[in-house]
C-alpha cells in the first residue's frame, strides 16, 4: 500500500508541515502522518505569529526557505513592528492570524507540493533496526517504510488535559492523545519528561463591551514576515486591553483548592514566562491587577481569544472571574481554559542535526524536545527537515551557529543545556543579538539555503541585489557632500547642530537625532539621489552606517568565541579520569559527548573552572 | 599530564637555612616515603599529624634525623596524599633525600607543579592559583599580605559584590528588550546611570592597586639623582651596605642606571642609582645622562643630592624643568661633615661618610611608600587587570551611550561586554542567569 519513503513526518503542527514541506522541496519523498487531517497547522495557543524574538525566527525560517512567513502574511488580520524605539536589533515583527485561514493556507501549500504524501492515522510505533529508524507502525498495524523518520508530536503523547478536579487524556481540546511512542522510546533506553502548558478559555464577542477596553490598533504602515512579494495588510482589525482586579483575584482564589496545580496532581513544570492567572496571583500576590489582552480569532468570527488568562481552575471559577473583568461583566464562555501535560525528551539526547544519538536516521522537533511556541517548533522543523532530507541521501549535515541565527541559539541551547520549564527564545538568550536582526536575516541565511535547494532562484538574486544595493548606497553616502548653506536651514528645522563646511551624507546619518527619511528633507538634490533607492536598501544602508563601531565590536567577539569553538574534542575523550572535574560536569560532559570546547563550555554545570582543566589537559 | 604520578620536589629555597623542607604529593606517596623512613607507619597516621623518625639510604644508613608531616587525600594543598620532610637544610643531605625518592618512584615536581594540581583538584579557582604563584615569586612582607589576601578570596569577595550589581543592571535592560509588551515597569535611566557611575567608582581603585601591586611586587622604584659627585653612589652604597656602584672621585664614573633592591620594613624598594645629571658633550656621557632622567621620571621616590662642594646651576635648572616641584622628591643635602653644607635649607642632612642621617632616610622612604597605599585589595595580576579594565572600558561606553541616548540594544551589549570581563574573573554570568532574576522578580507572560 505504501512506497517506501525518504522522509516520514509524524504529526503536522508547526514543526511537522515545516519539516514536510523542507524535505519535499529539497527532493525527497515524504509522508505526513496526522491523527486528524482536519487539523493540520491548528494554532493550538493563541491565534498570532511572531513576537520580541519570535519574530526574528519566522524571518529566519522564511529566509531559509520555509514556509511560515509567507503563510502569516496570507492570512494575518493585523501587524505590528514591536520595540520599534530599541534598536534595530530588537525590531520584531507580530501578527494577529486569522486561525482557520492559517490552517487552510498550510494544508494548501502542501497539497501543492507533489513530493508530500497524506496519512490519517494514529503512528504507535518506529521500525527501528540496528539502531536505526527506518519506518513507522500505525494503530492499524500498517509498517511504513523510510530512510529518515521526524516526530513532532506536540503535547500529544500521553496528553492529559486538566480542568478544575477533572482529567482526561487528550492532545488538544477535543482530540485524542496518542500512546505507545514513549514507552517504546524509553526501552529503547531514552529518558522521557513531563511538561505543562495551558491556555485561556475562548469567548463571545458579542457579549463583550469593548467601549470599557483600550483598543490596540495595528500599524499605521503594516509590515510582514516574508522577503518575498506577499500581500500587506489594506484593512487590520484591532485588539483589545483590559485589566484583572483585586475582585476578579478574589474569585479566582475561591477555586484554588480545586486547582490541579496547587493540589499536586500536575507534575510536569509550566514556564515561567506563560503562567497561568491563578499563578501570577499567587506568586505576585502585591500585584492588584493583571493585563487582559483581548485577541480576536480572525476576519469573520466572533470567537475571542483571552490571553493573559490562562488557567485550569474549574470551569464555573472561570465564569465567575471573567464577568468581574470590565468589558466582560456579560460574558458568554466559548469553552474553558484548561492545562495539558504531555511527554517530551529531553533535548541532551539530541545531535545538533536534531537526530537523537541513540538511534540514527530519528529527529525530534517542537515540543516534544521541551520547546514551546509556534515560531520556535517551526524553525526546528524546518532544521529536522533539512537534516533528515541531507541524512536519507548521504550529504552532510547542516548546522547553523549562535553567531548566524536565533535557530543556531535554539538548538545549541537544547543540545547543551536541556531545559526544565518549556523552552521559548528571547533576545536575551543570543550572545551576538546585534547581529541576528529581523532586517538581515536573508543577508545571513538565505545564500545557505539556496545551496542546499531549499531557498529558490528568486530568494537568491533578491539576496544578491540587495546586497548590491546597499553596498551602492554606502559608497554614495560616503561621496555625496553637502553645503552648509544647502542644507542648515533644515538642520536648524530639525534641531540638529549647523554644519561650517561641506560634509559627507555619510557624517551626517552617523547624528543620533537624523534618520534616513530625515535625510531626504534635507535638500531636493539629496532627496533626488536617494530617491532611486527602495526603503528595504535605505533601511540597511541606515543601520550599517549608524551602528557600524557597535556591529564591528560583536563581530570582533565572535571571532574570539570562534576560536573555542574550534578546539575540537575527541568523540572517545574518557571524562571521568579527569577527577579534577566536579562530578557534576564529569557525568554531562560523558552524557552530551560536546564536539567542541566552545559547546562544553555551555553545558549548564560546567563552570569556567572545568573549561580551563579540559584546556591544559586538550594541551592549550 | 601526568596526574597519577607522585611527585617531589624542595618546598624551601635551596641555600644555607636551619631546615629544608622536601614536600611528596600523589597516590604513591606513602608507600614511597615508607620505603626510606624509618619510624611509625605513615599511612596509618590520621592527616596533619607530625612523626620522627629517621631516613635511611639503600644501605640502611642514616642519612638525617626528620620530622615527617601527614596529610591525606583531600585534605591537603594538592588534595592528594601527601607528606612534608622536614630535615636539616644542608646541601647534601637534601640532595641524597630527592634522590632517594626519585629512585623509589617519585618524579621532581616542575615549577609550580603542585599549585596546578591544587587548581586541577578544585582545591584553588583560577585567581586564587593565580594568587598562590605570584605569592610563591614575592620575597616582601607586602608583597606577600596582597598575594595571602587574595588567596583567602578577598578579590573575588569585592568582584563578587560588583559583579551582583551588574547583574541587577543586566537584567532590568534585558527586561525592557525582551518584555516591552509586557505591563512591567523599568528602572529609570537616571538611576542606571547612577549605578554604573557607583560601579565604575568601585572598579577604579582595584584597577589602580594594580599599578601599587605591581609595586609592592616589583618593589617601589626610588631614583637617586644630583650633579656629579654630590655622592650618589655613596648613599647607595651606606644603604645597601655594601659596594654595588663604582664609588670613585672622578666626576662621571657612574654612566650605567645601576639597580639594586632593599627591604626596609617588609617593603621592597627597587633603587636606582644614576649617572650625573649635567650638561654634557662627551656622547657616551649624554646617553648616561639621558637615560638619568628617564629613569628619574619613573620613579615614585626621588632623592635629590646636593652638596655646596659641587654645587652646579645648570642640574638645578635642568631638574626644575625635568620635574618642577613634584611632592614625589626628598631633597637631601650630603656631605653634611663639611662645614659649607650647615644651616642649608633641605628635608634632610646626611653623611654618608659618617652616617649621619641615614636612619633618617630609611625612614622616610619607608613613610612615602605607605603613603602611597590605598584600599585593602591590591591587584598584582596582569590578566586580571586586563578584565577590569576592559570592564571598565565597556562600562564607560554604556555611559556614553546613556547620554548620548542610544537604543538599548547597543547599551545591553556594552552592558553584556562588562559583565564577560568580570566573568573572565569571578566566572561566567549565562543569560541564563538574567533570565531567572527576571522571573523572580517580575510577573512576565500572558
Amino acid at each position: 500500500m505504501f512506497r517506501e519513503y525518504d522522509v516520514i513526518v509524524v504529526g503536522a503542527g508547526h514543526a511537522g508541515c515545516e519539516a514536510a514541506h523542507a524535505a519535499a522541496t529539497m527532493g525527497s519523498r515524504v509522508l505526513l502522518i496526522t491523527m486528524n487531517m482536519q487539523t493540520i497547522a491548528q494554532m493550538s495557543c493563541n491565534p498570532a505569529m511572531g513576537g520580541v524574538a519570535k519574530g526574528q525566527i519566522v524571518r529566519e525560517v522564511d529566509a531559509l526557505g520555509g514556509m511560515s512567513g509567507i503563510i502569516s502574511d496570507k492570512t494575518m488580520i493585523q501587524f505590528r513592528m514591536l520595540n520599534r524605539s530599541k534598536g534595530p536589533a530588537m525590531w520584531s515583527p507580530r501578527c494577529q492570524s486569522d486561525r482557520v485561514r492559517f490552517a487552510e493556507e498550510w494544508r494548501l501549500a502542501l497539497e501543492q507540493n507533489l513530493n508530500v504524501d497524506f496519512w490519517q492515522e494514529m503512528v504507535s510505533g518506529l521500525l527501528v533496526e540496528e539502531g536505526k529508524a527506518v519506518g513507522v507502525v500505525t494503530q492499524l498495524g500498517i509498517e511504513i517504510r523510510a530512510k529518515a523518520v521526524v516526530l513532532t508530536n506536540g503535547t500529544f503523547l500521553n496528553g492529559l488535559i486538566h480542568i478544575g478536579e477533572k482529567q482526561f487524556g487528550g492532545g488538544r481540546t477535543a482530540e485524542r492523545a496518542a500512546t505507545g511512542i514513549t514507552e517504546q522510546l524509553v526501552r529503547l533506553g531514552f529518558e522521557a519528561g513531563r511538561m505543562k502548558t495551558g491556555t485561556p478559555p475562548r469567548v463571545d464577542a458579542r457579549s463583550l463591551d469593548f467601549s470599557k477596553m483600550e483598543e490596540q490598533k495595528g500599524d499605521e504602515q503594516p509590515g510582514k514576515f516574508s522577503y518575498l512579494d506577499t500581500p500587506v495588510l489594506a484593512e487590520q482589525r484591532s485588539c483589545w486591553i483590559t485589566y484583572t482586579n483585586e475582585e476578579v483575584h478574589s474569585i479566582l482564589r475561591t477555586g484554588f483548592d480545586k486547582s490541579p496545580m496547587f493540589a499536586g496532581r500536575i507534575k510536569g513544570l509550566g514556564p515561567r514566562y506563560c503562567p497561568s492567572v491563578e499563578d501570577k496571583i499567587n506568586r505576585f500576590a502585591d500585584k492588584d491587577r493583571h493585563q487582559i489582552f483581548v485577541e480576536p480569532e480572525g476576519w469573520n468570527t466572533v470567537e475571542v481569544y483571552v490571553n493573559g488568562f490562562s488557567t485550569s481552575l474549574p470551569e464555573d471559577v472561570q465564569y465567575e472571574a471573567l464577568r468581574r473583568i470590565p468589558g466582560f461583566e456579560n460574558v458568554r464562555m466559548f469553552r474553558p481554559g484548561y492545562a495539558i501535560e504531555y511527554d517530551f525528551f529531553p533535548p541532551t539526547q539530541l545531535k545538533s542535526t536534531l537526530e537523537t544519538k541513540l538511534v540514527d536516521n530519528l529527529f525530534f522537533a517542537g515540543q516534544i524536545n521541551g520547546t514551546t511556541g509556534y515560531e520556535e517548533a517551526a524553525c526546528q522543523g524546518l532544521m529536522a527537515g533539512i537534516n533528515a532530507h541531507n541524512n536519507a541521501h548521504e550529504k552532510a549535515p547542516f548546522v547553523l551557529h549562535r553567531s548566524e541565527a536565533y535557530i543556531g541559539v535554539l538548538v545549541d541551547d537544547l543540545i547543551n543545556k536541556g531545559t526544565e520549564e518549556p523552552y521559548r527564545m528571547f533576545t536575551s538568550r543570543a550572545e551576538y543579538r546585534t547581529l541576528l536582526r529581523q532586517d538581515n536575516a536573508d543577508l545571513r541565511l538565505t545564500e545557505k539555503a539556496y545551496a542546499l535547494g531549499l531557498a529558490s532562484q528568486e530568494r537568491y538574486d533578491r539576496v544578491v541585489r540587495k546586497k548590491e544595493q546597499t553596498a551602492e548606497l554606502v559608497g554614495l553616502l560616503k561621496k555625496h557632500k553637502v553645503a552648509p548653506e544647502e542644507v542648515n536651514p533644515s538642520l536648524e528645522n530639525q534641531q540638529s547642530a549647523q554644519l561650517r563646511e561641506k560634509t559627507t551624507l555619510y557624517h551626517l546619518l552617523k547624528r543620533p537625532e537624523l534618520d534616513m527619511p530625515k535625510l531626504r528633507e534635507l535638500s531636493p538634490s539629496v532627496a533626488e539621489a536617494l530617491a532611486s533607492f527602495t526603503d528595504e536598501i535605505q533601511e540597511q544602508a541606515e543601520i550599517n552606517v549608524k551602528y557600524e563601531d557597535y556591529m564591528e565590536r560583536e563581530r570582533l567577539q565572535v571571532e574570539k568565541l570562534e576560536r573555542l569553538e574550534n578546539l575540537s574534542i575527541n568523540p572517545g575523550f574518557d571524562y571521568e579520569k579527569l577527577t579534577a572535574l566536579s562530578k557534576e560536569s564529569r557525568q554531562k560532559l560523558s552524557r552530551i559527548r560536546p564536539e567542541t570546547l566552545g559547546q562544553a563550555s555551555r553545558i549548564s554545570g560546567v563552570s569556567p573552572s572545568d573549561i580551563s582543566i579540559l584546556m591544559v589537559h586538550l594541551g592549550r | 599530564m601526568a596526574q597519577n604520578q607522585t611527585i617531589c620536589a624542595l618546598a624551601t629555597p635551596p641555600g644555607v637555612g636551619a631546615i629544608g623542607v622536601i614536600r611528596v604529593s600523589g597516590p604513591e606517596t606513602f608507600p614511597i616515603v615508607q620505603k626510606l623512613f624509618r619510624g611509625k607507619n605513615l599511612a596509618e597516621q590520621p592527616g596533619h599529624t607530625i612523626h620522627f623518625g629517621t631516613i635511611r639510604d639503600e644501605h640502611n644508613e642514616i642519612v638525617d634525623e626528620v620530622l615527617v608531616s601527614v596529610f591525606k587525600a583531600p585534605h591537603s594543598y594538592t588534595k592528594e596524599d601527601s607528606v612534608e620532610i622536614s630535615c636539616h637544610a644542608s646541601g647534601f643531605i637534601i640532595q641524597k633525600i630527592l634522590r632517594l625518592l626519585l629512585k623509589n618512584g617519585c618524579r621532581m615536581a616542575q615549577n609550580g607543579e603542585y599549585t596546578q594540581r591544587a587548581f586541577l583538584n578544585g582545591q584553588l579557582d583560577l585567581a586564587q592559583a593565580e594568587a598562590v604563584a605570584d605569592l610563591i615569586a614575592s620575597d616582601s612582607e607586602a608583597s606577600h599580605r596582597a598575594a595571602i589576601h587574595q588567596i583567602r578570596g578577598g578579590f573575588s569577595k569585592d568582584i563578587a559584590q560588583l559583579r551582583e550589581q551588574l547583574i541587577h543592571f543586566a537584567s532590568m535592560i534585558e527586561l525592557e528588550l525582551d518584555f516591552g509588551e509586557e505591563d512591567v515597569e523599568f528602572a529609570d535611566r537616571d538611576q542606571l546611570r547612577r549605578l554604573i557611575t557607583e560601579i565604575c567608582l568601585a572598579l577604579r581603585p582595584l584597577i589602580d592597586s594594580f599599578e601599587l601591586g605591581n609595586v609592592l611586587k616589583e618593589g617601589v622604584p626610588v631614583a637617586i639623582v644630583g650633579p656629579p659627585n654630590a655622592g650618589k653612589s655613596t648613599l647607595l652604597n651606606a644603604l645597601l651596605n655594601e659596594e654595588k656602584a663604582i664609588v670613585t672621585d672622578i666626576a662621571g664614573t657612574t654612566r650605567d642606571v645601576i639597580e639594586d633592591v632593599l627591604i626596609l620594613d617588609g617593603i621592597k624598594f627597587r633603587i636606582l642609582d644614576t649617572a650625573g645629571i649635567r650638561e654634557t658633550s662627551d656622547k657616551v656621557e649624554a646617553i648616561g645622562v639621558e637615560r638619568s632622567l628617564a629613569a628619574m621620571e619613573k620613579a615614585d621616590i626621588i632623592l635629590k643630592l646636593s652638596s655646596a662642594d659641587v654645587a652646579d646651576p645648570a642640574f638645578e635648572t635642568l631638574f626644575a624643568e625635568r620635574m618642577g616641584s613634584s611632592d614625589r622628591v626628598i631633597s637631601i643635602r650630603t656631605k653634611a661633615d663639611l662645614p659649607e653644607n650647615e644651616g642649608v635649607g633641605a628635608d634632610l642632612i646626611l653623611s654618608a661618610a659618617t652616617g649621619e642621617g641615614i636612619d633618617a632616610l630609611r625612614d622616610a622612604l619607608v613613610t612615602r611608600a605607605r603613603g602611597q597605599r590605598t584600599g585593602d585589595t591590591v591587584v598584582t595580576n596582569l590578566r586580571h587587570y586586563e578584565h577590569l579594565t576592559a570592564t571598565d572600558a565597556a562600562l564607560e561606553r554604556a555611559l556614553r551611550g546613556l547620554d548620548s541616548g542610544i537604543t538599548q540594544d547597543w547599551l545591553a551589549m556594552d552592558i553584556r561586554q562588562a559583565l564577560h570581563h568580570l566573568g573572565e574573573i569571578t566566572g561566567q554570568i549565562t543569560t541564563d542567569d538574567l533570565l531567572e532574576v527576571i522571573f523572580s522578580k517580575f510577573c512576565i507572560g500572558k
